[in-house]
């Protein structure tokens, strides 16, 4: 099994994702996993796909994408990651609050430091409201009162405002 | 809210056969998708479906509820149970209801749901959170309205959703409102 990721940015338009995806598709290249949002307006896609495609062939059949400099591509080839099951619990973390430089890097540090892994963060701007909403996996065994009361301290200092709530599914 | 007597004194004893277990199927099976068949309540078939839906949730770990399409048929009979679910509020109990629809719904709720068929995978679904629901019950085929609010309101609409050909993908809040299973039962 061969993997690309490949990085599609730049001026946004309608049709990108189209031609991308058909390109690649042309390709013989199987996309699995994606993400694609509008970062203050400029298109923003990661995707990972599969197929024994050079990565050279990737980037030539995108070429045209680029041609009139709007867009950046990159392709590389990737191992295969194993994804095991966590053994910890799963959180959301919500900040908002008056934008500042490091809110993110402070922050995001706490949940670092007692080896929490983010598996998915967004920020956004707007106006002046600083907004991140991040997925978070805590080790087994956490402290979850500790980091609470660390998050809100950094908070304090930031002049913003935390919330740590558990991500439960509803098995039905 | 009141709960239908007639349905929370439900067992599936009434149905008066034993349930045997059946596998439950997984997307992206074509059954999961398929808009069920109306079914006769009172045929033997749907009789012992019913006690094999009831039968099959009981032993599968954390199970609230299970559609026919989950067990590969493709027909409006579903079962759930919420009354061990630390999120419940009212409940009926264990109860089957073949061709139930939701008659009405209030106050929309969102919360992260996760499903048998669907494993790899959770989402955000918002639903309504007070519904009343109409259906009929399996062997006598009565007719029976009942109201049913918070953890059980969901549950019977994500079942409901199945015997529709609906999985909770087909309701996902957004377009990063489904997430990678990270722990499982």
């Amino acid at each position: 099994m061969t993997l690309h990721a490949i990085t599609v940015l730049g001026h946004d338009r309608p049709g990108i994702i189209a031609e991308t995806t058909g390109r690649l598709a042309g390709l013989g290249l199987n996309l699995e996993d994606s993400t694609m949002t509008l970062l203050r307006g400029h298109f923003a896609m990661m995707l990972v796909c599969e197929g024994v495609v050079p990565d050279v062939d990737i980037e030539a059949a995108l070429a045209p994408l680029t041609a009139d400099g709007s867009l950046t591509v990159t392709v590389r080839e990737v191992p295969a990651e194993a994804v095991a099951p966590a053994s910890g619990t799963s959180w959301i973390l919500s900040v908002h609050g008056g934008d500042r430089p490091g809110i993110v890097s402070a922050v995001v540090a706490v949940i670092a430091g007692v080896g929490g892994n983010i598996t998915d963060l967004t920020t956004r701007l707007a106006g002046d409201l600083y907004l991140l909403v991040a997925e978070v996996d805590l080790p087994a065994g956490a402290d979850v009162s500790a980091l609470e009361r660390d998050l809100v301290g950094v908070a304090g200092d930031l002049g913003i405002d935390v919330t740590l709530r558990a991500a439960e599914t509803d098995e039905l | 809210m009141t709960t239908n007597p007639r349905v929370r004194d439900w067992t599936e004893a009434e149905l008066d056969v034993p349930g045997e277990l059946r596998e439950v199927v997984r997307a992206p099976a074509a059954v999961l998708s398929a808009v069920g068949d109306v079914v006769d309540p009172t045929s033997p078939d749907v009789v012992r479906l019913a006690a094999d839906l009831v039968a099959t949730m009981r032993v599968s770990p954390g199970c609230v509820g299970l559609a026919a399409p989950q067990v590969g048929v493709g027909a409006k009979v579903f079962c759930v149970d919420v009354s061990e679910h630390p999120k419940t509020r009212e409940h009926h109990g264990t109860f089957v209801l073949c061709n139930a629809e939701v008659v009405s719904g209030s106050r929309n709720e969102k919360a992260r749901e996760g499903c048998m068929s669907v494993p790899d995978f959770t989402g955000d679904v918002k639903r309504p959170s007070r519904i009343v629901v109409r259906g009929q019950l399996p062997g006598t085929g009565e007719e029976v309205e009942l109201e049913a609010e918070a953890f059980e309101a969901r549950a019977l609409q994500h079942e409901i959703d199945h015997c529709d050909g609906l999985l909770f993908l087909d309701r996902a809040a957004g377009a990063h409102a489904v997430y990678a299973r990270k722990t499982y039962l």
